[in-house]
């Protein structure tokens, strides 16, 4: 599953496009910058409700291959001039976050943490 | 032809790879037969389900000819899509061999102007395989992408720049200043530094934990100093040290303030999803020894070790 595809399967919006066919590993959700920091890995889907520029450079630090920003918030013009600095694929979505990860999760997309 | 040294210089990598590949690397080995007496009719439902467009024809295991879409019109045209395949087929079948060059095949590919080729084991004689234009692409995109991949292994490695360099001590100082409450640049110093050490060639997993502590130090120096603070790294082969200093307020009470969850940051730094109480402790899973000393109205002085040794040898 590739970050394409999960935009097409979940109807979400590009807010700023890094590298569409990168392969999502897993996923990780929380709004606290410093759990995703500890929990979300290279490779990983992390969604969240914070729109602001640090979350940006949580993705970039981790290597993350998307961020889907839930509850249609909008990420503001610093965060998207970032991601689109750091080429980091920055999603939206009108869905809360648990139904996003639910999704997600239908398509086979799991946990670092789950068996 | 006559290749002068200029010519010789452009021949492109496709060209080269064509010259190293071999049939047997790239062809199909999961083969679809028909034997001699099966109707055209057969041949025709085999291609449609398979999608392809020839197929070898065999007498149990010595290869009589090949049968392509064709041999299948011209049959269709006549009506006799019910005679057998060995009255169709084209007999004179020229073989390629496993061990052959794919340039060689791609000659006769073009030479001929068939399709397909059926690809025999050169030793038994056995049919093996078989080779389409689709597989010599397919393969030659294929080894494209590998040799790709690993000169980009290979520069990763060639930037190991503590190997070309010969001294009794050598370290290079990286040093990062962090404003306090300045939102805007946060994070900007724990990239530069991380992206600086990926160029110095630092493993992956190393420094995923060297970018999340001292991401977690800089965003402590933004959301709790008076006036900011620095970051400087002291990076050698074997390790990186890392001291994260500021000018206060000072840290009350150290052990509580590693526990878990422990957080002093107000409602609206919380709200940005900071302050979760995470931070120290984050940092204390990542670096492979920290120290942490503070004094109220004085400053914090955060040391982090990380070894790179161990992981680099693995």
């Amino acid at each position: 599953m590739n970050v394409q595809q999960v935009v097409k399967q979940l109807a979400l919006d590009i807010v700023s496009q890094g590298d569409l066919s990168r392969e999502i590993e897993g996923g990780y959700a929380s709004d606290l910058l410093s759990c995703a920091m500890a929990g979300a890995q290279a490779g990983h889907v992390w969604v969240t409700l914070q729109s602001h520029p640090n979350v940006i450079a949580v993705a970039s630090l981790l290597d993350l291959a998307a961020v889907i920003v839930t509850e249609g918030m909008t990420p503001d013009e610093e965060t998207v001039h970032k991601a689109k600095q750091e080429e980091i694929n920055l999603l939206s979505s009108r869905a809360d976050t648990f139904a996003v990860v639910a999704q997600l999760a239908a398509l086979g997309v799991q946990s670092a943490h789950s068996g | 032809m006559v290749i002068s040294s200029r010519m010789e210089a452009s021949i492109t990598k496709t060209q080269e790879i064509l010259q190293e590949l071999r049939v047997g690397e790239v062809m199909t080995t999961d083969v679809i037969t028909v034997a001699p007496h099966d109707s055209m009719r057969h041949v025709q439902d085999l291609l449609r389900v398979h999608r392809i467009s020839g197929t070898p024809v065999m007498k149990g295991e010595k290869l009589v000819g090949i049968v392509s879409i064709m041999d299948l019109i011209r049959a269709l045209e006549a009506g006799c899509i019910g005679q057998p395949v060995a009255e169709w087929m084209t007999a004179q079948v020229e073989p390629l061999y496993a061990d052959e060059h794919v340039i060689s095949a791609i000659r006769k590919l073009q030479r001929t102007g068939f399709g397909r080729f059926p690809v025999l084991d050169r030793t038994t004689g056995r049919l093996v395989g078989i080779l389409t234009q689709g597989d010599v692409i397919k393969g030659t995109l294929k080894r494209l992408d590998i040799d790709y991949r690993q000169r980009e292994e290979g520069r990763y490695r060639s930037q190991h720049f503590f190997e070309d360099v010969v001294s009794e001590e050598t370290c290079i100082l990286l040093r990062y200043t962090v404003e306090a409450k300045d939102f805007r640049h946060a994070g900007q110093a724990s990239s530069q530094f991380k992206r600086s050490l990926q160029n110095l060639g630092v493993h992956p997993s190393i420094l995923r934990r060297i970018a999340v502590a001292t991401y977690e130090a800089e965003m402590n120096l933004v959301l709790h100093t008076v006036s900011g603070g620095s970051i400087q790294a002291d990076v050698r082969q074997e390790r990186i040290d890392i001291e994260v200093c500021d000018q206060g307020p000072g840290i009350p009470d150290v052990d509580l303030a590693m526990q878990p969850g422990f957080s002093t940051a107000p409602e609206w730094i919380r709200e940005m999803g900071f302050g979760a109480g995470m931070g120290l402790s984050n940092i204390q899973n990542c670096a492979d020894q920290m120290t942490l000393s503070s004094e109220l109205g004085q400053g914090t002085h955060l040391k982090m070790r990380f070894l790179l040794r161990k992981e680099h040898e693995v």
